[in-house]
């Protein structure tokens, strides 16, 4: 970009002509959406390897979309806590046995709350305590990133082998079955056909969009992923931001544990030992970048959908399951490379 | 009355006098340069008038009265700005979210539902950024995608929209090629006509006899001498920073 300059004392310099704005828009566009163009793609792949296969649809099938569904429910739900911590430049590494340790909490609580005040309000009782419990480590997380300067990475490196350890000790090192009745039928019982514990995640999946793209918090999130010290500067309190922050994503780890629990009527501290990591993949094939101040949820549910076809898709076509591995793996590899060029093309005044 | 009175500031961080016994004036509508070595107190100086000092002794006046800031908010709402030279913005927001950061407006939706009021934002950034002469199509893309000198614009514009009587520019065209260095200086001309009062950081001369009225140059702390732009020469500049 230049500008026409005429002499320093001059009071006029014309603007720069936004020139190239046009082909940027696009790259921007497809780099945006490309989340969803995968999803795209491999339903399309799965719809036509079903037909030839088997003469059956893939995507028109009831039970295949709620059964992708549920199973998107959990690293869903991580990857929206996730999301938030990523796009502030951080990463929550605990959140897998933050949602064990829920699970954990979820189900002894109940246990022992039913004899006493009924089942429903048992489970109502043991969910919020679980949820509760699962927002001390966040709460931890949080203070050792914000007051005490531990870098997000191995603060919540800490907090995983905490958190790890006191599920287990919770759970006797087993699994703790539930006898709460309702409890399973919430987690596997369905209203006009779609299962609760979906309904459950999406209202939430929802509000979480809101609070990242409507509100000041959200606002405040992007700015100190991007420029901590500008963020400083104008007057945001990093310190109580980055706190609640993770006591947020404490609280989706919370929320993801006691559904699992619904879902299987037990607890388990090793519930969220697999999904941590896809969390983390969710967000990036989502369009968030690792070094932080972008990202959306919506973007982030696109990922979590795109993990889960991968994974129910390949196992629907009867393809070895350790092909899922590779898949995901190259959907991640294509989606940073994705993420870079668009970099190149349109922000490559970030290393000036 | 000038706008901004520095009478007799000194500031020593332990044994080290950073500053001592400085006095200087900014009337509205004038560019004061500050020149000097670097550790010749420029940077200590601006930081006792914008709050993020506080000074030994000597006082700050802002418009006769005088001012103690604990921290730049105050000052900022004060009026007094500062703008940077590494370009304090969150570069994947957009103007208008630059502008508001940490002051975000908020209405309702659907009667209930607080959300950021993003129209306002954009309408106010539309608005304060055509009074800097600073045209541009799409308000919504984030500032990564302008140049340099537009993303000091933008930090100006903030300044600006936030009503600032006092803009404290430390070295703002430093991270910046030539003809963005122009546009800043052309910026300042226009916060000049405005009647803002505006005090200028800069190693380059050029910059400095384009934009200033009076400049103030320090050396170790001391003020090294007092010049009307009109009245003075590069070399004598030099020498004085110098102490030649």
């Amino acid at each position: 970009m230049t500008t026409d300059a005429p002499g320093p004392a001059g009071g006029h310099v014309s603007p720069p002509a936004d020139h190239a704005e046009k082909s940027r828009t696009v790259v921007q566009r497809i780099a945006d959406l490309r989340a969803w163009l995968f999803l795209a793609a491999l339903i399309l792949g799965f719809e036509v390897w079903s037909r030839m296969s088997f003469g059956g649809s893939f995507v028109i099938n009831p039970y295949n979309i709620t059964s992708i569904a549920i199973f998107a429910v959990a690293p869903l739900l991580l990857a929206t806590g996730q999301t938030f911590v990523i796009i502030s430049g951080g990463i929550d590494l605990s959140m897998g046995f933050i949602m064990g340790l829920a699970a954990v909490v979820a189900a002894h609580v109940i246990n022992w709350a039913t004899p006493l005040m009924g089942m429903p309000m048992a489970v109502v009782f043991g969910g919020l305590i679980a949820v509760g419990i699962a927002m001390i480590p966040g709460c931890v997380n949080g203070l050792l990133v914000s007051r005490l300067n531990v870098p997000p990475f191995i603060g919540t490196l800490g907090m995983f082998g905490v958190a790890r350890g006191v599920a287990f000790l919770l759970a006797g090192g087993t699994t703790v079955p539930v006898q709460n009745s309702f409890f399973a039928t919430l987690g596997n019982g369905r209203i006009m056909g779609i299962p609760w514990i979906v309904i459950v995640t999406a209202v939430f999946v929802l509000l979480m969009h809101y609070l990242l793209s409507q509100t000041r918090f959200g606002q405040h999130n992007y700015a100190i992923g991007a420029n901590a010290q500008a963020a400083r500067r104008a007057g945001i309190n990093i310190k109580s931001h980055l706190l609640r922050l993770y006591v947020l994503s404490g609280m989706c780890a919370g929320l993801a544990g006691v559904l699992y629990a619904a879902r299987f009527s037990a607890g388990a501290a090793q519930a969220g030992e697999p999904l941590l990591l896809d969390s983390v993949a969710a967000v990036v094939i989502g369009g968030a970048s690792l070094f932080g101040g972008s990202g959306t949820i919506l973007g982030t549910v696109a990922g979590a959908f795109v993990i889960a076809v991968i994974q129910y898709g390949l196992v629907f076509i009867n393809v070895e399951p350790f092909w899922q591995f590779i898949s995901v793996g190259v959907v991640i590899i294509i989606s940073v490379l994705i993420d870079q060029a668009q970099r190149r093309i349109s922000g490559g005044r970030q290393s000036e | 009355m000038p706008l901004l009175e520095v009478r007799n500031l000194s500031k020593n961080f332990g044994p080290v006098q950073a500053l001592n016994d400085l006095t200087m004036q900014v009337a509205a509508g004038e560019v004061v340069a500050l020149a000097g070595d670097n550790g010749a107190g420029k940077t200590t100086l601006i930081k006792a008038i914008s709050g993020v000092y506080r000074p030994s002794s000597g006082k700050v006046l802002l418009e006769g009265q005088e001012v103690s800031f604990s921290s730049p908010q105050e000052a900022r709402e004060r009026g007094i700005e500062t703008i940077y030279q590494d370009l304090a913005l969150a570069d994947n927001l957009s103007i208008g979210a630059n502008i508001f950061l940490g002051r975000e407006p908020m209405t309702r939706r659907f009667g209930f539902l607080p959300v950021l009021d993003r129209k306002k934002m954009a309408q106010a950034a539309k608005e304060t950024m055509a009074l800097l002469d600073f045209h541009v199509s799409r308000m919504e893309a984030p500032v990564s995608n302008f140049s340099g000198g537009q993303r000091q614009a933008v930090a100006i514009g903030r300044a600006v929209y936030w009503n600032a009587r006092i803009l404290i520019m430390d070295e703002p065209t430093a991270a910046l090629g030539v003809p963005e260095q122009r546009k800043v200086i052309s910026l300042i001309h226009q916060l000049k006509a405005q009647g803002r009062g505006v005090i200028f950081i800069s190693h380059n001369l050029q910059d400095i006899f384009a934009v200033s009225d009076r400049i103030v140059v320090l050396r170790r702390g001391v003020m090294a001498g007092e010049r009307r732009i009109a009245d003075t020469t590069h070399d004598e500049v030099v020498k004085l920073m110098v102490g030649g």
